[in-house]
C-alpha cells in the first residue's frame, strides 16, 4: 500500500497464513502478486475456513487486490464477512470491497460440438466463397463500367504499379528461372544419354520451361511478392479507414485500389513470363552444353525447327489467367482485413496461400483442357 | 486522499529535440506521491513526449528522468522491470492487443508478473473490469469489437491490473462524448480511492482537469508556465496561460458549469 512505504529493495516477506486459537488466522508478510507465490503453494489455503473467521491483519506488510481474491476463494463463495482484526485502514477497504461485490459470474467462452463446429466451418467456407464471386463481378462491373479517373491517371498508376510488380521482379525472375532451367536439363541428361538421344534436350527443356515451369514459376513469385505486399496494403488501408474515406468521397476502392492492380498484373506477369523463358532456355542451353555436348549453335537451330511457337503462346496465355487470379485474391483478402493488426496479417497469408493454390488448380485444369484439345 | 509525502517522479532540466525543433527547454516538474497531477497544454506542447520520457518509451536529449527515487537512464534491466511492474499505462488509443480477448488483456500482466492460476487470474480481470463499469459479457469481446468509451474502460483495467502505485493516463477522455467524459472523472476517482496510487494525466480536456486533478502543470514554450490548483491557474495572469484556459472555458456548457 503506497502509505507505508514499500520495502521494494528489502528481503521480499512471504505471505503466511498461521492459524491461531479461537479460529483467528494470522495474515502476515506481503500479500501481494510477487509475495503471494509460496502461500498458494503452502497447505495453509487447504485447510478450509470454517463458518465465522476472524483475519488478524497486524503482521500485514502489504496488501493487493490478488490477495484479497486469494482470500476471498479461500473463504468460499456465500460465506460470511470476515471480521478483520487490526487491519491497515486501506487494506482493509480493499477486502471489504473486494468481499462485498456480488459473486461475479466468469463468463466462458462458448463450446460448440464437433457437429456445429463442422455446419460452421461449412457454411464459413460456402460464405466465403460466394462472396469472392461477388467480389469477382465487381471487378468486372467496375471495369466495365463507367472509369471515373482521367486516362492520365490510369497510364501513371498502371505504369507505377508495372514497374514494381513486374521491372523490379525481373532478376528474381531470370535467376530462378535460370536455375530451374539448369536442374532439368541436368536431370533429363543423365537419362537421354543412355539412350543416345541427347539431342532431345531441346524439345525437353523447351516444352517443360514455355509450357510449364515458366508460367508457374512466375506466378508463384509474383504471388508470394507483390500478392502478399498488396494484401497488406490494403489491409492497412482498411485498418486506418482510408477505404471507408474513399467511399465516402464517392471514390470506388475498386476502380480506385484495385483496377489497377489487376490490369498492370495482367501486363506484367505475361512480360515477366517470356523474360522466364529466355532465361530458363538459356539455363538448360548452358547445361546442354556442358553435360550433353550440344553447342549453342545446334540447340537454337534445333530449338528453331522443333518447339511449336504455340508452346510459348499457350504458356503465355495461362500467364495472363494467372495474373488475374493473384490480383483478385490479394485484393479480395486484403479488403476483408478487420480492424485489427493481427487480422492485416492473417488476410496477408491468406492471399498468398490461396493464390499460389487457385494458380496451381488453374493450371491442372489447363493440362486437362490442352489434352483434351489436342494442343 | 493521502497526505503527500515526497516525489514520485522528479524531472530535471529536461531537453528534447527531434532535428531542429525544440520540445522541451530545460523542464523541471515533480510529482508528488498521492496526488493526480494534470499535463495540459496546447497541441504540439510536448505533453504526450514527456508522459513517454516519464515511463521510459523515450529519452530526452538531456537532463534527468528520476521515478520512485531512481534515475531512469542508469537502470539495469531487473530493476527497470522492477519499475515497470510498479506502474500502469493507459495509451490514448488503448494499446489493447487485438489478438486477445478483452478479459485476456486485462489478466496479461498478472499472467506475466504472478503465479496465480488461471481461474484466479480471470476472476481479478473479470473484477477489475467490473470495477471500470464494463458489463461481464465484454471480457470475451475482442477490443476491435468494443466501442470508444468501453475501450478506454477496459485500458484503464489493463493499467491498474497489478494495483500500480503510479498510474498514467494518456488523453482518457479523448473522442468520448460528454456523458461518457464524465463517467471516467468518476472512475478515476474511484481507482484512486481504492488503490491509492499517485496519477499523472496527460489531458486536453479542462473538465476532467477541473473535476479529478489535484494540481495540474501547463506546458508550453518548452517547460512548465504554470504549474498549481486549476482556481490559481485560471487566475493566472501569463497570456498564453490565461488564453489556454479562457478559450476552453467558452468551450461548452460542461466547463462552465465546472467552473462556476
Amino acid at each position: 500500500m503506497p502509505d507505508a512505504p514499500r520495502p521494494a529493495a528489502a528481503a521480499p516477506l512471504e505471505a503466511a497464513l498461521v492459524h491461531g486459537p479461537d479460529e483467528v488466522w494470522r495474515l502476515s508478510g506481503r500479500w501481494t502478486i510477487e509475495g503471494l507465490g509460496p502461500v498458494l503453494k503452502s497447505q495453509a489455503l487447504a485447510v478450509a475456513a470454517t463458518k465465522l473467521v476472524t483475519l488478524d491483519g497486524s503482521a500485514l506488510d502489504e496488501f493487493d487486490t490478488a490477495g484479497a481474491w486469494v482470500l476471498r476463494r479461500w473463504l468460499g463463495p456465500n460465506a460470511p464477512a470476515p471480521s478483520l482484526l487490526a487491519w491497515p485502514l486501506d487494506a482493509a477497504t480493499l477486502m471489504k470491497e473486494v468481499q462485498t461485490d456480488a459473486a461475479l459470474p466468469v463468463p466462458t467462452p462458448p463450446r460448440f460440438k464437433l457437429r456445429e463446429r463442422l455446419g460452421m466451418a461449412a457454411v464459413g467456407a460456402a460464405s466465403r466463397a460466394l462472396a469472392f464471386l461477388r467480389f469477382v463481378g465487381e471487378i468486372a462491373l467496375a471495369a466495365f463500367g463507367p472509369l471515373r479517373h482521367r486516362r492520365g491517371w490510369w497510364l501513371r498508376t498502371i505504369g507505377h504499379e508495372i514497374q514494381i510488380d513486374g521491372y523490379d521482379a525481373l532478376p528474381i525472375i531470370g535467376l530462378t528461372s535460370f536455375l530451374l532451367g539448369v536442374v532439368v536439363a541436368y536431370q533429363g541428361a543423365d537419362q537421354l544419354r543412355h539412350y543416345g538421344a541427347n539431342v532431345f534436350v531441346v524439345e525437353l527443356i523447351g516444352y517443360a520451361m514455355l509450357r510449364e515451369f515458366a508460367p508457374l514459376i512466375g506466378a508463384i513469385i509474383i504471388a508470394g511478392r507483390s500478392g502478399s505486399a498488396y494484401a497488406a496494403q490494403l489491409g492497412t488501408m482498411v485498418v486506418a479507414e482510408e477505404v471507408d474515406a474513399l467511399r465516402t468521397i464517392g471514390i470506388d476502392p475498386l476502380q480506385r485500389l484495385v483496377l489497377p492492380k489487376v490490369a498492370a498484373m495482367v501486363v506484367a506477369l505475361p512480360l515477366l513470363t517470356v523474360f522466364a523463358d529466355i532465361t530458363g532456355v538459356f539455363g538448360g542451353m548452358v547445361m546442354a552444353r556442358s553435360r550433353l555436348d550440344i553447342g549453342y549453335a545446334e540447340f537454337i537451330d534445333r530449338f528453331g525447327r522443333v518447339i511449336h511457337g504455340s508452346a510459348l503462346l499457350l504458356g503465355v496465355g495461362k500467364s495472363v489467367v494467372f495474373a488475374l487470379i493473384i490480383a483478385t485474391v490479394g485484393g479480395f483478402q486484403g479488403l476483408r482485413t478487420k480492424s485489427s493488426a493481427d487480422s492485416v496479417g492473417r488476410q496477408t497469408t491468406l492471399s498468398v496461400v490461396q493464390s499460389i493454390f487457385l494458380v496451381i488448380v488453374a493450371d491442372a485444369l489447363f493440362s486437362v483442357a490442352f489434352s483434351v484439345l489436342r494442343l | 486522499m493521502t497526505a503527500p509525502t515526497g516525489d514520485v517522479i522528479e524531472l530535471r532540466e529536461i531537453c528534447t529535440r527531434f532535428g531542429s525543433h525544440t520540445v522541451h527547454e530545460g523542464l523541471n516538474l515533480c510529482v508528488r506521491r498521492g496526488e493526480i497531477l494534470g499535463l495540459a497544454g496546447g497541441s504540439g506542447s510536448g505533453k504526450s513526449v514527456l508522459l513517454r520520457e516519464m515511463i521510459g518509451l523515450q529519452r530526452p536529449n538531456s537532463g534527468e528522468v528520476r521515478v520512485f527515487d531512481q534515475d531512469l537512464a542508469t537502470l539495469d534491466a531487473a530493476q527497470g522491470q522492477a519499475m515497470r511492474r510498479r506502474w500502469g499505462v493507459m495509451f490514448q488509443r488503448g494499446g489493447l492487443f487485438g489478438s486477445l480477448s478483452v478479459r485476456q488483456n486485462v489478466g496479461l500482466p498478472l499472467r506475466e508478473h504472478s503465479a496465480l492460476d488461471d481461474a484466479l487470474i480471470d476472476s481479478i480481470a473479470e473484477w477489475k473490469l467490473a470495477l471500470t463499469g464494463l458489463p461481464p459479457e465484454a471480457g470475451l469481446k475482442l477490443p476491435s469489437e468494443l466501442s470508444g468509451g468501453m475501450l478506454k474502460r477496459a485500458a484503464l483495467a489493463r493499467a491498474i491490473a497489478l494495483d500500480p502505485e503510479l498510474l498514467f493516463l494518456d488523453e482518457p477522455t479523448s473522442g468520448l462524448d460528454p456523458a461518457s467524459s464524465g463517467g471516467v472523472d468518476e472512475l478515476i476517482l474511484r481507482t484512486q480511492a481504492l488503490f491509492d496510487p499517485t496519477i499523472v494525466i496527460v489531458s486536453h480536456d479542462l473538465d476532467l482537469l477541473w473535476q479529478v486533478c489535484d494540481r495540474v502543470a501547463v506546458l508550453g514554450d518548452g517547460r512548465v508556465l504554470a504549474l498549481g490548483t486549476m482556481d490559481e491557474l485560471s487566475q493566472d495572469s501569463q497570456p498564453t496561460v490565461a488564453a489556454y484556459f479562457t478559450n476552453h472555458r467558452e468551450a461548452g456548457p460542461r466547463a462552465r458549469r465546472a467552473a462556476a
